[in-house]
């Protein structure tokens, strides 16, 4: 059997960056946001309104500047 | 809940049966459908004797074989219909990012676009209506599809389903958040409350979601479905909650929309990378039926939005 592995954090291409299970993430301002759900989603394109999380927007934005 | 109010001679008929105490069930094998509301009513209720039932029909009347024949002929046409209804031949290429292109490319009228800047309350309040059918039930459909699966895309689907029921605790359930604002909206919060003013669009949006995860055949498409759902729900539930708040209305409830842009921010990468995409690293002959299903939720919101706004004359 081999591991079918499960990592903790997932870099999603163009989208987000995906965290598995409980970590705190200090944002651009120094400001600290503990997690609250089993996976969340930090922002990668800078332009989310919810800081420092996803809130899908990277998908508005034209692909060449998604990260 | 009692059962619905019938359409027509079919769901009359079945409705009849299934609420006697000596039914005749030859009399509904031998009733066709008047038309697609009077199949559709019919269908949703035959697939709610396997959710939660209904107060005046026996529990043991799940399993009744000519219920079950019936939902199968009944199943059988409207698969047959979402089938023509989509193209026939699914994109090639990367699945992730095939699948995002795929969504982004279609194109269609948005609710969410609406309620963001133009709908009155009395809009909103009757799109609530409409949505409670589903939301009262969210996610339940899926979880049909759990024991079906291989070991990483059943984890991967019990990982998004967790947060779908509140992480065990049963006041994050994001049914029962839909469920306190249709209360302090003045609604009614009780499962299945509207199913009689709901129109035929969204009784089609709801039995295919069922179609999908009582079918074990059919476990692409529902995954699909909700990949699909997932991508399509972040953006739009950040206008809805934004034009809720423009019409004052309750706290839950623009809370049950604002929980969703984050919330779906993260279920649309797992649905799309981790569920669908272990799903097609396990089984890729069902690309096609993932596409299907993707389509078919894409396209029953459009036609539902469609006669929405039409009745609105937005």
């Amino acid at each position: 059997m081999t591991d079918t592995g499960h990592p903790t954090v997932i870099l999603c291409a163009g989208g987000p960056m995906l965290l598995r299970g409980d970590h705190v993430v200090e944002d651009a301002d120094g400001e600290l946001h503990r997690t609250t759900r089993p996976i969340s989603a930090v922002c990668r394109c800078g332009k989310s309104g919810s800081q420092p999380w996803c809130d899908g927007t990277h998908k508005l934005i034209p692909a060449k500047n998604r990260p | 809940m009692q059962t619905p109010k019938g359409r027509g001679s079919l769901s009359e008929t079945v409705f009849a049966a299934m609420r006697s105490a000596s039914p005749s069930w030859k009399q509904t094998l031998h009733t066709l459908a008047d038309d697609d509301e009077d199949l559709q009513i019919t269908l949703w209720a035959l697939y709610e004797l396997h959710y939660r039932g209904f107060d005046d029909v026996d529990e043991g009347l799940e399993w009744q074989p000519e219920l079950i024949e019936l939902r199968r002929s009944l199943e059988m046409s409207f698969e047959h219909t979402l089938r023509d209804r989509a193209p026939s031949v699914s994109p090639d290429g990367e699945f992730a990012e095939t699948f995002f292109d795929f969504v982004a490319g279609h194109d269609g009228p948005s609710l969410a676009a609406h309620v963001h800047r133009t709908a009155d309350r009395e809009q909103v309040l009757e799109l609530l209506r409409m949505r409670s059918i589903y939301h009262l039930k969210e996610s339940d459909p899926t979880a049909w599809v759990v024991p079906r699966l291989a070991t990483r895309t059943k984890a991967a689907l019990m990982e998004l389903q967790f947060d779908e029921y509140g992480c065990g605790d049963p006041n994050r359930l994001h049914s029962e958040l839909f469920a306190r604002g249709m209360d302090q909206c003045g609604l009614r919060p009780e499962y299945g409350a509207y199913i009689d003013d709901v129109p035929l669009e969204v009784l089609e949006e709801n039995n295919a979601m069922s179609l999908f995860g009582l079918n074990r055949r059919l476990r692409g498409a529902s995954l699909g479905h909700l990949a699909a759902f997932e991508v399509t729900s972040s953006i739009p539930s950040r206008r809805i909650a934004q034009g809720m708040t423009r019409l004052g209305l309750p706290e839950a409830m623009i809370d049950y929309y604002a929980e969703h842009v984050e919330a779906d921010a993260v279920h649309e990468q797992l649905a799309v990378r981790t569920i669908c995409g272990s799903l097609l690293d396990e089984e890729p002959n069902l690309r096609d039926d993932v596409f299907f299903g993707a389509f078919t939720c894409l396209d029953l919101e459009d036609r539902f939005a469609h006669r929405m706004l039409a009745e609105w004359a937005a």
